[in-house]
């Protein structure tokens, strides 16, 4: 016992002192209790009942009141109560239902006075009144309370709470007639002593036993009640309903409580079960405990003040068969353990954060925020004694401030919204993406999705079914592939031009609009051939002239687009071509406005299509060289990874589920579904309910497409009492009727049902379909018209 | 939402209607059906077990929701090793029935079928729990903290101890239903409860419900005729001479149980691929030492074992906090099952149920320091007091109970609440042991 101190408490004409000290006893203690003058506790418990005197030093053994061979099961105490006025009475609750007082004046060696034995059942307290010598209270597992007189022999009064046992009475301090008494089903009742029909007042104060229950030793009408559900609350009884004004919550059930003397706010808290610490609570800090005796090895089965006006002692006993006396001083203080500090957004994205002073002394460049004061001390107390202080605590707070405009995630939500991430081939996915991207602003991005078009655009597909057609429309693609190499110079720079000229292009537009019709008409009849020919080169040669042709061409497109789709080979086509490491970036982007239109299509629509085998000769050996796309692997993981990393996981995940199979196998599955995880997350935040659903749908993670399954439950109402169904079925609880029948069949609906949001009457989807096409009004009669879209 | 396959269909609906038509003949016991109803509904069967404590509604209610909740909810046991601890659990006391329930509900849950070939080709970690298993179901009382120190070892097979608390619950849980399964009769003769006199719960047998056919078990002659011929033998009730008579009765029965089984084979064949593969699991592979059987808790006993002394340890203020902290809710479960038994309303009187209750808790080592023994044999009549023993300390199916003369004149109901009260006690009683020896575990 390294800590020890010594104190000396002057208490008007008696003085206490002492240190931290403990004692063996012989047997686990259950109860203890202290005299008047603070000069002696006794402790009682099954195989024990013995009074110590505190001395400065040590306990000393006064006396053992267990006598006899073979002491009866009325020595067997579960609680033990020393006479607060009489020095010489004491009473003790035993485990058999006895009532047992004792007289230390006696004589002789049994110092047994009286004994009732009118609880039928264990009496788990006794209590005696505070002013009143001969008043005795009892309350016993049998559900009844007595009070004796014991000049009598037996109890004058009984109380019956009505309900299970009682675990705890106790006299108030203010009231000279009122008791409270709590109750194992968790009641708390207030009784006048010279009332035993009825209690006053009843309130519930846990669930499950409250196990004890002390008024505050200041006449303030405040109750602390301690149950099983591992609460402590203080009641504000004076009002006309008991109110809870604090409430702390412990880790363990509470076996005990005890107000602190002579502090308003404290009082000392044990546990009944698992936790064997004492823990002394200030009740306005109810998430960590003032101070903590941990001494004791086994559960703490007693505490009491020591002297009615000293805080500064605590005795304990316990199961591990000791009996300790707690210095205040030496007591743990878990606060000094932690480290005060807080941490909060604001709503615009600023930062506080809270901190303890010392901790940071040291930084001498944080200016002092305009907002007030940079010290906020979270406490201040007046009295000098720290030790009294629940914590000095002066810490500093720090603001930062964001910039509004640089943590706007409108492009997050624009982008969440507009990517596609599949339904249509490869590549025209990714040019959507990067046209998204581009007219967000971002450039990067978009460029990546570009260059992934690039990177994967299938070359397998180069050897599937190789129909005529096919090689036809192959031939454009050494010819691509030529002009892009002039081209590749100035295409970079290009880019802003294009962007820049785009509004003009529109305009042009107009201009070309009869020729379009013409165009388009070209088109549809040549389709199939798209994507060939000599000319496109020339076409090509001058696209940097030719901007606003190349636009025009494109908006024209579009229009058709959406008139026919195009098939399949042809998307299959533009796969092919697209599948050009050298291709230019400029180029990309440009087709990037019009998703399912590529460069050579455009050019064809201005062209006659001729000659298109003549092509394929020169177009295969050029093909050959082309790099595989597992080739580029490890550079698209690695920039996933980064992307990931900056924090753009929206980008990181896009491309995953664009790229789908290509990638998928070069990331390991549990990065995969962290992203995953992160941009679900990040959707629901901004309540993009759909994208973050497409997206799980698209997943391959397990664990990510297994998020559909949760929270699939749907809660219903009974059709016939329009209340909530509880249980699962097709029975109400209630009305005992199936709930879920068909209006029009009457049968319960397994499966499928429709029901009318208007009238809530519904059934088999088929069934209502069909009568709704007869009938405009419920089937059920109601008279309600209902709609079937 | 669609639960009914369409194999299960008929039965299903069969079951739902005569379940209905209950409801309409009596209306007082609709909240019975419901219950039975929703059973029915969620797991395609009523078990035997829930529609003998059918005639307890409010007790039902509580029963089934720990069941459930310990079998198939939240907990830290994968589900198939929550089937093989109860099939562990019925093993000891020979519960075909309950062995049998689990084995179906174990690879129903994905288990391993090679794993019901017995306790050997169980994983090591489940091996382990055997002997907790034995002690508890027999002697309690001897559960130190040491068992709970070697399950808890660290190593590779060892257990954490939520898992502990759960496999402990689940122990006491069958061990007690165990004894109820014996007490009412339903294991050994899968009689459906068609002589009970209020008729409330249909009558299914556990056999129909999964098999989807509705034909009334053969073994059914055979342990009537044989009930009334041991029914004679009930003249001479004495401690030494019920062991005898079960001892006789033991050749007896093992013959009669080559027949049972034989049936129950029989009856294996037309079952369902699904279920085929158990093949009716004989309980003794799951159960080792098997002469490991009750012995009387007698005084003299007093100092190698310690009473426990309600006081010191009991299960409102200690156990509940505990299983609680350790397997969060249950407490309130089973606070909810012991609080249900107590409150039945019934013809017996208070002092009578707390003295079957304190009787059982006695012969088990448990103690109320404020309880007189006396009393005991005053309310409870000397072959009411065997059949209570029999019921709590050596529930062996393949026995049937020693039914107290008076017990005639009562009616099922009551009798079926005198068994649930025996299995509240016995419940009650290991769990206290064994969150004890946690405790103490805890503490050192």
């Amino acid at each position: 016992m390294e800590k020890m101190s010594r104190v000396t408490t002057a208490l008007g004409s008696s003085a206490i002192s002492g240190r931290t000290m403990f004692c063996h006893l012989d047997a686990p203690a259950n109860a203890i209790s202290v005299c008047r003058d603070a000069t002696q506790v006794v402790v009682a418990g099954r195989n024990i009942f013995k009074i110590y005197g505190l001395e400065e030093e040590q306990f000393v053994e006064k006396l053992n009141l267990r006598v006899g061979r073979k002491p009866s099961l009325n020595f067997s105490c579960a609680d033990v109560m020393w006479h607060q006025m009489e020095e010489n009475l004491l009473a003790t609750a035993a485990t058999n239902g006895a009532v047992v007082t004792w007289n230390l004046g006696k004589p002789s060696r049994n110092k047994q006075d009286q004994l009732f034995t009118e609880h039928k059942r264990t009496v788990n307290k006794v209590c005696f009144h505070p002013t009143e010598v001969y008043m005795l209270l009892s309350g016993s597992q049998d559900g009844f309370m007595k009070c004796f007189d014991l000049r009598k022999k037996e109890s004058v009064s009984t109380f019956s709470g009505q309900s299970e046992s009682v675990r705890d009475v106790q006299f108030s301090m203010k009231d000279y007639f009122t008791f409270a008494a709590s109750f194992e089903n968790g009641n708390v009742q207030l009784w006048d002593i010279r009332r035993p029909d009825r209690f006053e007042r009843m309130f519930t104060a846990h669930t499950g036993p409250v196990f004890c229950c002390d008024w505050h030793p200041d006449d303030r009408g405040w109750l602390a009640t301690g149950g099983r559900d591992k609460m402590v609350k203080v009641w504000d009884m004076t009002t006309n309903r008991a109110k809870e004004i604090y409430c702390v919550q412990t880790i363990a059930s509470v076996a005990r409580v005890k107000w602190r003397p002579e502090k308003k706010f404290h009082l000392a808290t044990c546990s009944m079960m698992v936790d064997h610490n004492i823990y002394v609570w200030d009740i306005r800090r109810p998430f960590i405990p003032f101070a903590t005796f941990e001494e004791h090895k086994d559960v703490t089965t007693g505490i009491v003040w020591r002297h009615q006006h000293d805080p500064q002692f605590l005795l304990s006993g316990s199961k591990d068969s000791t009996l300790y006396q707690h210095m205040f001083e030496d007591a743990t203080r878990p606060v000094d353990m932690a480290n005060p500090e807080g941490l909060c957004f604001g709503l615009m994205g600023d930062l506080a954060f809270a901190v303890n002073d010392s901790l940071i002394s040291s930084d001498a460049n944080r200016k002092p925020y305009p907002g007030g004061d940079r010290r906020y001390p979270f406490f201040s107390f007046k009295r000098p004694n720290l030790t009294e202080q629940f914590a000095h605590v002066s810490s500093a707070l720090s603001v930062f401030e964001t910039d509004l405009d640089s943590n706007r995630m409108d492009w997050f939500v624009k982008t969440a919204q507009l990517y596609i991430l599949s339904g249509k081939p490869f590549a025209e996915l990714c040019d959507h993406n990067a046209k998204v991207a581009r007219e967000l602003k971002r450039p990067q991005v978009s460029t990546t999705w570009t260059m992934l078009r690039i990177m994967f655009s299938d070359p397998a597909n180069m050897a599937a079914p190789a129909s005529n057609l096919n090689l036809s429309k192959l031939g454009s693609l050494p010819l691509m592939n030529s002009f892009s190499m002039k081209e590749m110079g100035s295409g970079m720079g290009a880019e802003s031009r294009l962007e820049r000229s785009k509004g003009e292009n529109r305009q042009d537009n107009i201009h070309l609009e009869p020729g379009n019709s013409l165009i388009s008409n070209n088109n549809e009849e040549n389709e199939e051939t798209e994507g060939s020919d000599g000319p496109v080169e020339n076409m090509f040669a001058d696209v940097e002239l030719d901007d606003d042709d190349l636009y025009s061409m494109e908006q024209d497109n579009q229009a058709e687009e959406q008139e026919y789709t195009l098939p399949q080979e042809a998307f299959q086509l533009r796969h092919e071509i697209m599948d050009n490491p050298s291709a230019p970036e400029h180029l990309q982007q440009d087709k990037a406005d019009s998703p399912h239109v590529s460069g050579s299509e455009a050019e064809v629509t201005c062209l006659t299509p001729i000659e298109s085998f003549s092509l394929i000769s020169i177009s295969q050996p050029l093909f050959s060289p082309h790099l595989p796309a597992s080739f580029f692997c490890p550079i698209v993981r690695e920039m996933l990874s980064y992307y990931a990393v900056q924090g753009d996981v929206q980008m990181a995940v896009s491309m995953l589920i664009v790229m789908g199979e290509r990638i998928r196998k070069e990331i390991d599955d549990l990065t995969q579904e962290h992203w995953y995880m992160s941009y679900i997350d990040l959707l629901q935040r901004f309540e993009l309910w759909n994208v973050s659903n497409e997206v799980i749908k698209l997943s391959t993670c397990n664990a990510i497409t297994c998020l559909n399954q949760t929270s699939t439950t749907l809660h219903i109402n009974c059709s016939n009492c329009k209340r909530p169904m509880s249980n699962k079925g097709w029975i109400c609880d209630r009305c005992r009727q199936c709930a879920s029948v068909c209006a029009v069949c009457h049968h319960v609906v397994k499966g499928l049902f429709v029901w009318c949001q208007g009238c809530s009457h519904g059934g088999h989807l088929e069934h209502i379909m069909n009568w709704l096409k007869s009938s405009a009004h419920c089937p059920a009669g109601c008279g309600h018209l209902c709609e079937y879209t | 939402m669609i639960i009914c396959t369409n194999k299960m269909e008929y039965p299903l609906r069969s079951q739902c209607h005569r379940v209905q038509k209950q409801v309409m003949v009596n209306g007082e016991k609709e909240r019975v059906s419901l219950l039975v109803m929703k059973k029915l509904v969620s797991r395609g069967s009523v078990d035997a077990v829930s529609q003998q404590m059918a005639s307890h509604p409010q007790y039902l209610k509580s029963f089934l929701h720990t069941q459930h909740y310990i079998l198939h909810m939240d907990g830290p046991l994968p589900l198939p090793y929550r089937h093989y601890i109860a099939i562990m659990a019925a093993a000891r006391h020979h519960c075909n029935y309950l062995v049998y329930l689990h084995s179906a509900q174990f690879l129903r849950v994905g288990g391993d079928p090679l794993w019901l070939q017995g306790l050997e080709a169980a994983p090591p970690r489940l091996r382990l729990l055997d002997h907790i298993n034995k002690v508890l179901a027999h002697q309690p009382w001897l559960t130190t903290c040491s068992h709970i120190q070697t399950l808890l070892k660290a190593g590779e097979q060892c257990w954490s101890l939520a898992e502990l608390v759960q496999a402990v619950v689940i122990l006491a849980h069958c061990h007690s239903l165990c004894s109820f399964v014996f007490g009412c009769n339903t294991d050994s003769d899968l009689v459906p409860l068609a002589k009970s006199p209020n008729g409330t719960p249909p009558t299914f047998c556990p056999f129909d419900a999964a098999n989807g056919n509705a034909n009334v078990p053969q073994s059914l002659a055979a342990p009537s005729e044989h009930r009334t011929r041991r029914r004679s033998l009930d003249s001479s009730c004495d401690m030494v001479c019920l062991k005898e008579r079960i001892q006789k009765s033991q050749e007896e029965q093992e013959r009669r149980d080559e027949r049972f089984l034989q049936t129950q084979t029989l009856q294996q064949t037309d079952m369902e691929e699904e279920e085929e593969m158990i093949c009716f699991a004989d309980p003794s592979r799951f159960v080792t030492d098997a002469d490991f059987c009750y012995q009387e808790f007698a005084r003299r006993d007093e100092d190698r074992f310690q009473v426990l002394r309600v006081q010191d340890y009991s299960w409102e203020d200690h156990g509940f906090s505990l299983v609680n902290r350790l397997y969060s809710d249950i407490g309130h479960l089973l606070d909810d099952r012991f609080r249900s038994v107590a409150t039945l309303p019934s013809m017996h009187s208070p002092d009578l149920k707390r003295a079957i209750w304190n009787y059982i808790h006695c012969v088990l080592g448990i103690r109320y320091d404020d309880y007189d023994y006396g009393e005991v044999n005053q309310l409870l009549a000397r072959d009411l007091k065997l059949y209570i023993k029999a019921v709590a300390c050596y529930p062996d199916a393949t026995k049937t109970p020693v039914c107290p003369l008076s017990w005639t004149l009562l009616k099922a109901t009551e009798r079926i609440h005198v068994n649930l009260l025996i299995m509240e006690a016995r419940l009650q009683a290991e769990l206290l042991y064994a969150l004890r020896a946690i405790t103490q575990y805890m503490i050192a």
